[in-house]
């Protein structure tokens, strides 16, 4: 599908297929389109063209079967001042059409740590418990595929472990779990296929292992002093607050490269050797995507 | 990833049992249910906030009971044989509907517009006709719950007869769904409460004001005699005058065929901007 704002491109011809049961992460950058992308799926959104089926139903054409899908957690903390936790949940249980849905709310309460707080009032709540209710507001009416917007944005480590271990659980029953997240290693330990998005266009598609197996080697952290020899900043990936960030080709370059380090007369203050995350993985295509950007606007410069 | 278009569809793993719940869950949910549990929450919204939304306008439409009956009962005979407190009853309990029907439609869309809040509603599968009967039916039920208060406060004062109670009825329902029409299309359009206070302000309460709650059409000059005719607020409050007295500036048939026309168009207006998500969905 392709979304336009104007003569702005939000989305560029974007197809996807997530399946069901799958724990599918949406990552990109800010403005990259995820939460247009996101959107357009809960109906909030129309597309300029294209369209986009839940359950195979259209989001358009279809939107009651669509809707009753589908649980989105928004990404902006709203909420409504007049009622207290469980009205609002009891009242997003009755807009899907649910009535004598208590025990499923009061399961969710209980999930997402909100028990305590279920008669009071919503302006009453932190950041976090808003957030939670948001949560608890997406699940109320047990939909299949659930879509989470950055719902770890700005909460406490308590919270995202209630969170995730509800929602694998979740994931485990066989509901649909759609993620966008700036916290990349949540995705590299929770999502099984990941889409990465830059500006509007889908640049990656795979299993998270897939992706985490596009950087092969080992990556070295190496904070020195001292001049650096030619032949290790050949390896050099990266700099981040002042340690050099290296690929090696294999586990046995580490020592050659230590060795020639010393032998230029550095001295090696701290370091860290490892494989590549999703992080390196999510920056490197970045960077390959903007330098391919990059050649044809030079060329045509 | 050569698809057609983008899906979330049926993949091969196999589901357990809470995903055939959730299939049960999907299956029993009802379209009487969404709508009515919009319609208590838009109730319960005003009913929690009911000293700003029910006794403050009652109060104010008891103290222009006092201030302009007491000045001009001497002064002014509206209607023959009724006498001026009795005749601005009516008036003040039809301006009290229409104004708070207008409120309450267009105060929740612009509030839950500005607080994000109307994704909880735009996320559910209502319908544009839910959306419309269940803001329209909470206008109505406000606006009424105001003007019945207004009534049994003021009616201490000068007990006006009951002619033609269904009139009453008839012009009071319309006339609050008319407003509550009105509030939901403000609503919609309105971006920021400065939108809708305009809206409110230079359109609904002029026309209020201007409609006869104060005076009969009968005692102005020619010209603004005229222009009144102009205003569907004026049929409003004398087709329900009407119901007490059975005396009216013009015949209540067109008044209710006027208010009724009003009606259709307005609704036509709100269901079509519903339906295509006018500055709801972009």
């Amino acid at each position: 599908m392709t979304k336009r704002y104007g003569s702005i491109l939000a989305l560029d011809r974007v197809d996807l297929q997530i399946n069901r049961g799958e724990f599918f992460g949406l990552l990109g950058p800010n403005g990259a389109g995820k939460t247009t992308l996101i959107s357009i799926i809960a109906g909030l959104v129309r597309a300029t063209t294209g369209r986009v089926s839940i359950m195979g139903h259209d989001v358009v054409a279809d939107y009651r079967a669509a809707r009753l899908s589908l649980g989105v957690v928004p990404q902006e903390l709203a909420f409504d001042p007049f009622f207290t936790v469980r009205e609002t949940l009891e009242f997003q249980s009755g807009y899907f059409g649910l009535s004598n849905n208590g025990a499923w709310i009061d399961e969710v309460l209980a999930n997402l740590g909100l028990i305590s707080r279920a008669d009071t009032n919503m302006r009453a709540l932190s950041g976090g418990m808003k957030r939670r209710v948001l949560v608890a507001q997406a699940l109320v009416h047990k939909p299949p595929v659930i879509v989470l917007d950055e719902p770890t944005a700005g909460v406490d480590v308590e919270l995202r472990q209630t969170l995730w271990a509800f929602i694998r659980r979740l994931n485990r029953e066989g509901h649909t779990i759609v993620l966008t997240t700036h916290y990349l290693e949540e995705a590299q330990a929770l999502c099984q296929r990941i889409a990465m998005l830059r500006a509007g266009a889908v640049i990656a598609l795979d299993t998270t292992r897939a992706l985490l197996a596009h950087i092969a080697g080992v990556q070295m952290t190496l904070r020195v002093r001292g001049t650096v020899p030619p032949s290790v900043l050949a390896h050099r990936i990266d700099e981040r607050d002042g340690a050099l960030v290296l690929r090696l080709a294999q586990p046995e370059d580490v020592g050659r490269v230590l060795a020639e380090c010393q032998a230029a007369g550095c001295q090696i203050d701290d370091l860290e050797v490892g494989r590549a995350d999703l992080e390196d993985v999510f920056l490197q295509l970045m960077a390959e995507r903007l330098e391919s950007e990059r050649i044809p606007a030079l060329a045509t410069a | 990833m050569t698809l057609p278009h983008g899906r979330l569809n049926e993949g091969s793993l196999p589901l357990g049992g809470t995903a055939r719940s959730v299939k049960g869950a999907s299956a029993r949910a009802s379209a009487a249910v969404s709508f009515r549990t919009l319609l208590m929450k838009e109730m319960l919204r005003f009913w929690k906030v009911s000293f700003q939304t029910i006794a403050a306008p009652v109060l104010t439409a008891v103290l222009y009971l006092l201030v302009f009956g007491h000045v001009l009962e001497e002064h002014v005979q509206a209607l023959p044989g009724v006498s001026y407190t009795a005749f601005l009853i009516p008036g003040l309990v039809m301006m009290s509907v229409l104004q708070n029907a207008f409120a309450n439609s267009s105060s929740s869309l612009i509030q839950s517009k500005i607080m994000g809040s109307l994704i909880f509603i735009l996320l559910p599968p209502f319908s544009h006709w839910q959306l419309y009967g269940a803001y329209v039916t909470a206008s109505v039920v406000r606006g009424l719950v105001v003007g019945l208060g207004v009534f049994l406060i003021t009616v201490w004062f000068a007990p006006p007869p009951f002619a033609s109670p269904l009139w009453i009825l008839a012009f009071g329902v319309l006339g609050a769904a008319l407003l509550g029409t009105l509030g939901l299309i403000a609503g919609i359009w309105a971006d920021k409460f400065d939108q809708l206070a305009a809206f409110q302000n230079f359109i609904v309460m002029p026309a209020t004001f201007l409609s006869g709650v104060f005076y009969s059409v009968q005692g102005l000059p020619p010209f603004w005699k005229t222009v009144s005719h102009f205003n569907p607020f004026f049929y409003m409050i004398d087709g329900f005058r009407y119901g007490f007295f059975a005396q009216s500036d013009v015949n209540p048939w067109l008044s209710l065929g006027v208010l009724t026309l009003a009606f259709i168009v307005t609704a036509g207006i709100a269901v079509n901007l519903l339906s295509r998500g006018f500055k709801l969905r972009n």
